[in-house]
Protein backbone atom coordinates (compact mmCIF):
# COMPACT_ATOMS: atom_id res chain seq x y z
CA UNK A 1 0.00 0.00 0.00
CA UNK A 2 0.95 3.51 -0.70
CA UNK A 3 -0.43 6.41 1.12
CA UNK A 4 0.75 9.66 0.75
CA UNK A 5 0.57 11.69 4.01
CA UNK A 6 -1.53 15.11 3.89
CA UNK A 7 0.55 18.02 4.74
CA UNK A 8 0.05 20.47 6.74
CA UNK A 9 2.47 23.05 5.47
CA UNK A 10 1.11 22.97 2.27
CA UNK A 11 1.06 26.76 1.93
CA UNK A 12 4.45 26.73 3.74
CA UNK A 13 5.94 24.26 1.76
CA UNK A 14 5.33 26.45 -1.65
CA UNK A 15 7.30 29.43 -0.66
CA UNK A 16 11.00 29.33 -0.92
CA UNK A 17 13.16 28.59 2.56
CA UNK A 18 14.28 31.48 4.35
CA UNK A 19 17.79 32.49 2.62
CA UNK A 20 17.19 30.73 -0.85
CA UNK A 21 17.34 31.57 -4.17
CA UNK A 22 14.30 31.62 -6.05
CA UNK A 23 15.57 29.99 -8.89
CA UNK A 24 16.87 26.89 -6.65
CA UNK A 25 13.53 25.17 -6.83
CA UNK A 26 13.89 22.69 -9.54
CA UNK A 27 17.02 24.50 -10.31
CA UNK A 28 20.15 23.26 -11.02
CA UNK A 29 21.46 23.39 -7.21
CA UNK A 30 18.91 21.09 -6.21
CA UNK A 31 20.35 18.55 -3.70
CA UNK A 32 21.98 15.33 -4.33
CA UNK A 33 20.29 12.26 -3.08
CA UNK A 34 23.66 11.55 -0.83
CA UNK A 35 23.03 15.47 0.25
CA UNK A 36 19.39 14.65 0.89
CA UNK A 37 20.64 11.39 2.95
CA UNK A 38 23.04 13.25 4.99
CA UNK A 39 20.12 15.80 5.94
CA UNK A 40 17.88 12.88 7.24
CA UNK A 41 20.58 11.66 8.49
CA UNK A 42 20.11 14.36 11.32
CA UNK A 43 16.26 14.17 11.57
CA UNK A 44 16.66 12.78 15.17
CA UNK A 45 13.98 9.63 16.63
CA UNK A 46 11.74 12.37 18.68
CA UNK A 47 11.22 9.53 21.35
CA UNK A 48 14.50 8.07 21.60
CA UNK A 49 16.83 11.41 19.87
CA UNK A 50 20.07 9.32 20.46
CA UNK A 51 19.36 8.00 16.93
CA UNK A 52 18.45 9.25 13.48
CA UNK A 53 15.48 7.95 12.18
CA UNK A 54 17.89 6.38 9.07
CA UNK A 55 19.96 4.25 12.00
CA UNK A 56 16.47 3.52 13.15
CA UNK A 57 15.86 1.77 9.25
CA UNK A 58 12.69 3.81 8.86
CA UNK A 59 14.09 5.44 5.60
CA UNK A 60 13.33 2.81 3.21
CA UNK A 61 14.09 5.27 -0.15
CA UNK A 62 15.05 8.83 -1.40
CA UNK A 63 14.53 9.47 -4.85
CA UNK A 64 14.08 12.04 -7.99
CA UNK A 65 10.92 11.74 -9.19
CA UNK A 66 10.43 13.79 -12.38
CA UNK A 67 12.28 16.49 -10.72
CA UNK A 68 10.43 15.66 -7.22
CA UNK A 69 12.15 14.48 -4.17
CA UNK A 70 10.61 11.19 -2.95
CA UNK A 71 11.24 10.20 0.92
CA UNK A 72 9.65 6.51 1.36
CA UNK A 73 9.40 5.61 5.19
CA UNK A 74 7.51 3.25 7.13
CA UNK A 75 6.18 3.20 10.75
CA UNK A 76 7.81 1.10 13.40
CA UNK A 77 4.70 0.24 15.24
CA UNK A 78 1.17 0.39 14.12
CA UNK A 79 0.41 3.29 16.94
CA UNK A 80 3.62 4.87 16.83
CA UNK A 81 2.54 8.52 17.95
CA UNK A 82 5.77 9.61 16.96
CA UNK A 83 4.87 8.99 13.35
CA UNK A 84 3.08 12.26 12.33
CA UNK A 85 6.00 14.52 14.26
CA UNK A 86 8.78 12.85 11.87
CA UNK A 87 6.92 13.33 8.79
CA UNK A 88 6.82 17.50 9.74
CA UNK A 89 10.47 16.69 10.94
CA UNK A 90 11.70 15.21 7.37
CA UNK A 91 10.08 18.24 5.62
CA UNK A 92 11.41 20.41 7.52
CA UNK A 93 14.97 19.37 7.74
CA UNK A 94 14.83 19.00 3.56
CA UNK A 95 13.38 22.41 3.13
CA UNK A 96 16.59 23.23 5.08
CA UNK A 97 18.89 22.02 1.86
CA UNK A 98 16.71 23.55 -0.55
CA UNK A 99 13.65 20.93 -1.40
CA UNK A 100 10.59 22.33 -0.55
CA UNK A 101 7.65 20.09 -2.52
CA UNK A 102 9.24 16.69 -1.68
CA UNK A 103 6.71 13.57 -2.06
CA UNK A 104 6.28 11.61 1.57
CA UNK A 105 5.45 8.27 1.29
CA UNK A 106 4.07 5.82 3.72
CA UNK A 107 4.99 2.09 2.98
CA UNK A 108 3.90 -0.91 5.28
CA UNK A 109 5.20 -3.36 3.45
CA UNK A 110 7.99 -5.11 4.30
CA UNK A 111 6.87 -4.47 8.03
CA UNK A 112 9.81 -2.39 9.77
CA UNK A 113 12.37 -4.46 11.61
CA UNK A 114 15.07 -3.62 14.37
CA UNK A 115 17.04 -6.01 11.85
CA UNK A 116 17.27 -2.57 9.59
CA UNK A 117 18.71 -0.90 12.52
CA UNK A 118 22.30 -0.04 12.01
CA UNK A 119 25.23 -1.11 13.67
CA UNK A 120 26.16 2.33 14.23
CA UNK A 121 22.43 3.29 15.33
CA UNK A 122 23.18 0.50 18.29
CA UNK A 123 26.42 1.63 19.33
CA UNK A 124 24.90 5.11 20.07
CA UNK A 125 21.70 3.50 21.83
CA UNK A 126 23.89 1.94 24.09
CA UNK A 127 26.06 4.89 25.11
CA UNK A 128 22.98 6.78 25.70
CA UNK A 129 22.49 3.99 28.07
CA UNK A 130 19.36 1.97 26.01
CA UNK A 131 20.34 -1.93 25.41
CA UNK A 132 19.91 -2.39 21.57
CA UNK A 133 17.74 -4.99 20.44
CA UNK A 134 19.26 -8.61 20.76
CA UNK A 135 17.33 -11.32 19.24
CA UNK A 136 14.50 -11.95 17.32
CA UNK A 137 10.82 -12.99 19.23
CA UNK A 138 9.95 -16.24 18.42
CA UNK A 139 6.25 -15.94 17.25
CA UNK A 140 5.20 -18.93 17.99
CA UNK A 141 6.46 -20.10 21.48
CA UNK A 142 4.98 -19.53 24.88
CA UNK A 143 7.38 -16.53 26.34
CA UNK A 144 11.49 -16.91 26.15
CA UNK A 145 12.09 -13.29 26.82
CA UNK A 146 12.72 -13.40 30.68
CA UNK A 147 15.52 -16.12 29.58
CA UNK A 148 17.02 -13.65 26.75
CA UNK A 149 20.43 -12.17 28.12
CA UNK A 150 20.21 -8.43 27.81
CA UNK A 151 23.46 -6.70 28.89
CA UNK A 152 23.57 -3.89 30.82
CA UNK A 153 24.27 -0.68 28.88
CA UNK A 154 25.67 1.19 32.01
CA UNK A 155 28.20 -1.67 33.61
CA UNK A 156 28.16 -4.67 31.11
CA UNK A 157 27.22 -7.01 33.69
CA UNK A 158 25.04 -10.26 31.90
CA UNK A 159 22.92 -10.35 35.02
CA UNK A 160 19.62 -8.43 34.10
CA UNK A 161 16.15 -9.27 34.81
CA UNK A 162 13.12 -8.09 33.31
CA UNK A 163 11.04 -5.55 34.78
CA UNK A 164 8.22 -5.13 32.49
CA UNK A 165 7.41 -5.89 28.92
CA UNK A 166 6.95 -2.13 28.24
CA UNK A 167 9.37 0.70 28.87
CA UNK A 168 8.65 4.63 28.23
CA UNK A 169 7.75 3.66 24.72
CA UNK A 170 5.97 0.99 22.87
CA UNK A 171 9.34 -0.19 21.05
CA UNK A 172 11.35 -0.81 24.75
CA UNK A 173 10.62 -2.85 28.15
CA UNK A 174 12.30 -2.79 31.14
CA UNK A 175 15.36 -4.17 33.03
CA UNK A 176 17.32 -3.64 35.63
CA UNK A 177 20.57 -4.62 36.46
CA UNK A 178 21.43 -7.13 39.14
CA UNK A 179 24.94 -5.67 39.62
CA UNK A 180 24.77 -2.04 39.24
CA UNK A 181 21.12 -1.80 40.30
CA UNK A 182 20.17 0.64 37.26
CA UNK A 183 17.32 0.36 35.89
CA UNK A 184 17.14 0.44 32.25
CA UNK A 185 15.39 0.11 28.45
CA UNK A 186 15.58 -2.45 26.37
CA UNK A 187 15.06 -1.63 22.51
CA UNK A 188 13.03 -4.61 21.96
CA UNK A 189 13.79 -6.70 18.91
CA UNK A 190 10.56 -6.74 16.67
CA UNK B 1 -22.23 -3.52 4.05
CA UNK B 2 -20.28 -5.65 1.40
CA UNK B 3 -18.88 -8.90 3.22
CA UNK B 4 -15.81 -7.19 2.64
CA UNK B 5 -16.83 -3.81 4.10
CA UNK B 6 -17.78 -6.16 7.15
CA UNK B 7 -14.32 -8.00 7.69
CA UNK B 8 -12.94 -4.31 8.34
CA UNK B 9 -15.20 -3.07 10.23
CA UNK B 10 -15.17 -5.99 12.71
CA UNK B 11 -11.20 -5.99 12.78
CA UNK B 12 -11.26 -2.34 13.52
CA UNK B 13 -13.95 -2.44 15.87
CA UNK B 14 -11.93 -5.36 18.13
CA UNK B 15 -9.18 -3.39 18.15
CA UNK B 16 -10.53 -0.24 19.26
CA UNK B 17 -12.34 -1.25 21.94
CA UNK B 18 -10.26 -3.04 23.26
CA UNK B 19 -7.76 -0.32 23.47
CA UNK B 20 -10.28 1.52 24.75
CA UNK B 21 -10.68 -0.88 27.97
CA UNK B 22 -6.93 -1.03 28.35
CA UNK B 23 -6.83 2.94 28.47
CA UNK B 24 -9.29 2.63 31.15
CA UNK B 25 -6.01 0.98 33.33
CA UNK B 26 -4.02 4.05 33.35
CA UNK B 27 -3.39 5.47 36.46
CA UNK B 28 -5.33 2.12 38.05
CA UNK B 29 -2.51 -0.68 37.34
CA UNK B 30 -1.13 -2.56 39.83
CA UNK B 31 2.09 -1.05 39.40
CA UNK B 32 3.09 1.36 37.66
CA UNK B 33 5.00 -0.78 34.65
CA UNK B 34 1.91 -2.66 34.29
CA UNK B 35 -0.18 0.62 34.02
CA UNK B 36 2.18 1.75 31.14
CA UNK B 37 2.41 -1.87 29.53
CA UNK B 38 -1.63 -2.30 28.93
CA UNK B 39 -1.60 1.55 27.74
CA UNK B 40 1.26 0.38 25.00
CA UNK B 41 -1.00 -3.12 24.03
CA UNK B 42 -3.77 -0.73 23.54
CA UNK B 43 -1.88 1.52 21.80
CA UNK B 44 -0.67 -0.99 19.42
CA UNK B 45 -4.27 -1.97 19.10
CA UNK B 46 -5.33 1.40 18.34
CA UNK B 47 -2.83 1.71 15.45
CA UNK B 48 -3.97 -1.20 13.60
CA UNK B 49 -7.52 0.09 14.48
CA UNK B 50 -6.58 3.08 12.77
CA UNK B 51 -5.63 1.08 9.46
CA UNK B 52 -8.52 -0.88 9.20
CA UNK B 53 -11.06 1.64 9.73
CA UNK B 54 -9.12 3.43 6.97
CA UNK B 55 -9.32 1.43 5.00
CA UNK B 56 -13.39 0.51 5.72
CA UNK B 57 -14.17 4.36 5.43
CA UNK B 58 -11.91 4.08 1.81
CA UNK B 59 -13.78 0.64 0.52
CA UNK B 60 -17.28 2.37 1.53
CA UNK B 61 -16.59 5.53 -0.76
CA UNK B 62 -19.05 7.72 1.08
CA UNK B 63 -16.11 9.91 2.33
CA UNK B 64 -16.02 8.71 5.90
CA UNK B 65 -13.30 8.77 7.85
CA UNK B 66 -11.41 6.50 10.80
CA UNK B 67 -12.55 9.18 13.17
CA UNK B 68 -16.29 9.37 11.39
CA UNK B 69 -16.53 5.16 12.05
CA UNK B 70 -15.20 5.27 15.52
CA UNK B 71 -16.46 8.26 16.84
CA UNK B 72 -20.09 8.64 15.17
CA UNK B 73 -21.52 5.10 15.01
CA UNK B 74 -24.13 3.76 17.79
CA UNK B 75 -23.42 -0.07 19.24
CA UNK B 76 -25.90 -1.96 16.98
CA UNK B 77 -23.58 -0.70 14.41
CA UNK B 78 -19.89 -1.88 16.07
CA UNK B 79 -19.39 -5.19 15.08
CA UNK B 80 -16.51 -6.43 18.07
CA UNK B 81 -16.88 -9.29 19.50
CA UNK B 82 -18.12 -9.47 22.97
CA UNK B 83 -15.20 -10.53 24.95
CA UNK B 84 -13.36 -7.50 24.46
CA UNK B 85 -16.36 -5.49 24.84
CA UNK B 86 -16.45 -6.86 28.68
CA UNK B 87 -14.96 -4.91 32.04
CA UNK B 88 -11.71 -4.85 32.81
CA UNK B 89 -12.72 -6.77 36.13
CA UNK B 90 -9.26 -7.65 38.06
CA UNK B 91 -5.73 -8.32 36.99
CA UNK B 92 -6.56 -11.53 36.67
CA UNK B 93 -10.06 -10.57 34.51
CA UNK B 94 -8.05 -8.48 31.89
CA UNK B 95 -5.04 -11.00 31.44
CA UNK B 96 -7.49 -13.55 30.48
CA UNK B 97 -9.55 -11.68 28.43
CA UNK B 98 -6.17 -10.91 26.96
CA UNK B 99 -5.13 -14.43 26.36
CA UNK B 100 -7.83 -15.49 24.98
CA UNK B 101 -7.76 -12.72 22.25
CA UNK B 102 -4.21 -12.35 21.66
CA UNK B 103 -4.17 -16.12 20.73
CA UNK B 104 -7.49 -16.04 18.15
CA UNK B 105 -5.95 -12.62 17.29
CA UNK B 106 -2.42 -14.12 15.90
CA UNK B 107 -4.08 -16.91 14.37
CA UNK B 108 -6.32 -14.43 12.27
CA UNK B 109 -3.55 -12.26 11.59
CA UNK B 110 -1.79 -15.04 10.49
CA UNK B 111 -4.67 -16.32 8.30
CA UNK B 112 -4.80 -12.71 7.15
CA UNK B 113 -1.06 -11.77 6.07
CA UNK B 114 -1.76 -14.21 3.31
CA UNK B 115 -5.16 -12.85 2.25
CA UNK B 116 -6.20 -12.25 -1.64
CA UNK B 117 -6.66 -8.33 -0.74
CA UNK B 118 -2.98 -7.08 -0.92
CA UNK B 119 -4.10 -4.24 1.52
CA UNK B 120 -5.39 -6.86 3.83
CA UNK B 121 -2.25 -9.11 3.49
CA UNK B 122 -0.02 -5.67 4.17
CA UNK B 123 -1.64 -4.79 7.59
CA UNK B 124 -1.99 -8.09 9.10
CA UNK B 125 1.62 -8.81 8.45
CA UNK B 126 2.18 -5.73 10.22
CA UNK B 127 -0.37 -5.94 13.10
CA UNK B 128 0.82 -9.46 13.65
CA UNK B 129 4.34 -8.38 15.04
CA UNK B 130 3.06 -6.43 17.24
CA UNK B 131 0.46 -9.42 18.38
CA UNK B 132 3.12 -11.91 18.79
CA UNK B 133 4.43 -9.96 21.41
CA UNK B 134 0.92 -9.49 22.98
CA UNK B 135 1.12 -13.11 23.24
CA UNK B 136 4.41 -13.56 25.00
CA UNK B 137 2.82 -10.97 27.51
CA UNK B 138 -0.53 -12.51 28.05
CA UNK B 139 1.11 -16.13 28.67
CA UNK B 140 3.63 -14.95 30.74
CA UNK B 141 0.97 -13.03 32.99
CA UNK B 142 -1.59 -15.73 33.20
CA UNK B 143 1.13 -18.48 33.74
CA UNK B 144 3.08 -16.33 36.75
CA UNK B 145 -0.60 -15.62 38.57
CA UNK B 146 -1.71 -19.33 38.09
CA UNK B 147 1.41 -20.75 39.37
CA UNK B 148 1.71 -18.27 41.86
CA UNK B 149 0.08 -18.05 44.89
CA UNK B 150 -3.26 -19.42 46.47
CA UNK B 151 -5.18 -16.26 46.22
CA UNK B 152 -3.25 -15.59 42.36
CA UNK B 153 -4.04 -19.49 41.27
CA UNK B 154 -7.66 -19.19 42.55
CA UNK B 155 -8.17 -15.89 40.97
CA UNK B 156 -6.73 -16.82 37.97
CA UNK B 157 -8.81 -20.11 37.31
CA UNK B 158 -12.16 -17.85 38.00
CA UNK B 159 -11.49 -15.27 35.51
CA UNK B 160 -10.63 -17.80 32.90
CA UNK B 161 -13.76 -19.66 34.16
CA UNK B 162 -15.73 -16.59 33.81
CA UNK B 163 -15.09 -15.55 30.64
CA UNK B 164 -14.68 -18.73 28.76
CA UNK B 165 -18.22 -18.30 27.18
CA UNK B 166 -17.48 -15.51 25.57
CA UNK B 167 -14.55 -17.17 23.72
CA UNK B 168 -17.03 -19.45 21.76
CA UNK B 169 -17.71 -16.16 19.06
CA UNK B 170 -14.52 -15.82 17.96
CA UNK B 171 -14.84 -19.95 16.19
CA UNK B 172 -18.35 -18.82 15.02
CA UNK B 173 -18.92 -18.40 11.26
CA UNK B 174 -21.69 -16.43 9.94
CA UNK B 175 -22.83 -15.89 5.88
CA UNK B 176 -19.68 -13.34 6.10
CA UNK B 177 -17.17 -14.89 7.13
CA UNK B 178 -18.39 -17.47 5.08
CA UNK B 179 -18.05 -16.32 2.00
CA UNK B 180 -14.72 -14.39 2.74
CA UNK B 181 -13.16 -17.63 3.43
CA UNK B 182 -14.19 -19.41 0.08
CA UNK B 183 -13.10 -15.83 -1.48
CA UNK B 184 -9.75 -16.08 -0.27
CA UNK B 185 -9.70 -12.69 1.39
CA UNK B 186 -9.84 -14.07 5.12
CA UNK B 187 -9.43 -17.02 7.30
CA UNK B 188 -12.42 -19.44 7.97
CA UNK B 189 -12.78 -18.68 11.91
CA UNK B 190 -14.17 -22.24 12.71
CA UNK B 191 -10.56 -23.43 11.02
CA UNK B 192 -8.73 -21.44 14.18
CA UNK B 193 -10.26 -22.97 17.11
CA UNK B 194 -7.86 -26.14 17.14
CA UNK B 195 -5.12 -23.89 16.92
CA UNK B 196 -6.20 -21.55 19.32
CA UNK B 197 -7.36 -24.46 22.01
CA UNK B 198 -3.79 -26.25 21.82
CA UNK B 199 -1.95 -23.05 22.20
CA UNK B 200 -4.55 -21.52 24.86
CA UNK B 201 -4.47 -25.32 26.97
CA UNK B 202 -0.47 -25.39 26.76
CA UNK B 203 -0.38 -21.96 28.49
CA UNK B 204 -2.77 -23.14 31.31
CA UNK B 205 -1.42 -26.49 31.72
CA UNK B 206 1.57 -24.51 31.80
CA UNK B 207 -0.15 -22.25 34.70
CA UNK B 208 -1.36 -25.17 36.38
CA UNK B 209 -4.97 -24.57 35.84
CA UNK B 210 -7.74 -26.33 34.73
CA UNK B 211 -9.05 -25.99 31.06
CA UNK B 212 -12.46 -24.56 31.03
CA UNK B 213 -14.47 -27.68 29.50
CA UNK B 214 -18.24 -25.53 28.98
CA UNK B 215 -20.67 -25.98 26.09
CA UNK B 216 -22.77 -23.11 26.67
CA UNK B 217 -22.24 -20.35 23.88
CA UNK B 218 -19.44 -22.66 21.79
CA UNK B 219 -20.18 -23.63 18.64
CA UNK B 220 -22.90 -22.59 16.24
CA UNK B 221 -25.01 -18.95 17.10
CA UNK B 222 -27.61 -16.85 15.94
CA UNK B 223 -26.23 -13.42 17.07
CA UNK B 224 -23.84 -11.72 18.50
CA UNK B 225 -21.25 -8.51 18.61
CA UNK B 226 -20.43 -9.35 15.23
CA UNK B 227 -24.16 -8.99 13.84
CA UNK B 228 -24.36 -5.87 16.21
CA UNK B 229 -25.80 -7.35 19.31
CA UNK B 230 -23.91 -6.32 22.11
CA UNK B 231 -23.67 -7.28 25.98
CA UNK B 232 -24.99 -3.81 28.19
CA UNK B 233 -21.47 -3.13 28.78
CA UNK B 234 -20.59 -1.54 25.18
CA UNK B 235 -22.72 1.42 24.97
CA UNK B 236 -21.58 2.98 28.51
CA UNK B 237 -17.51 2.14 26.51
CA UNK B 238 -18.66 4.23 23.67
CA UNK B 239 -21.05 6.81 25.38
CA UNK B 240 -16.95 7.75 27.32
CA UNK B 241 -15.07 7.36 24.08
CA UNK B 242 -17.66 9.02 21.97
CA UNK B 243 -18.41 11.59 24.33
CA UNK B 244 -16.41 14.81 23.27
CA UNK B 245 -17.22 13.82 19.10
CA UNK B 246 -20.61 13.83 20.15
CA UNK B 247 -20.71 16.72 22.49
CA UNK B 248 -18.50 19.30 19.91
CA UNK B 249 -18.36 17.67 16.24
CA UNK B 250 -15.45 18.60 14.66
CA UNK B 251 -13.43 18.98 17.57
CA UNK B 252 -9.77 18.72 16.73
CA UNK B 253 -6.48 19.66 17.94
Amino acid sequence: MVVTIPTLAADAASLPPEGAQLEARGGPSLPTLAQAWDALGSVPDPEVPAISIVELGIVRDVSVVDGRFRVVVTPTYSGCPATGMIADMIRERLADIGVSDAELVTTLSPPWTTDWMSPEGKRKLTEYGIAPPRHVVNVAGISRMRKAVVPCPRCGSSATSLLSQFGSTACKAQYRCDDCREPFDYFKPH
Amino acid sequence: MSPHLELLVRLGDNDVVLAQRLGEWVGHGPVLEEDIALANVGLDLLGQGRMWLTYAGELEGEGRTEDDLAFLRDQHEYRNVQLVELPNGDFADTMARQLYFDHAHLLTLQGLARSADARIAEIAAKARKEVAYHVERSNDWVIRLGDGTEESHQRMQLAIDRLWPYTGEMFSADAVDIELAEGGTAPDPRALREPWLAAVGAVIAEATLAMPTGEWMQGARRGGGKQGVHTEHLGHLLAEMQFLQRAYPGASW
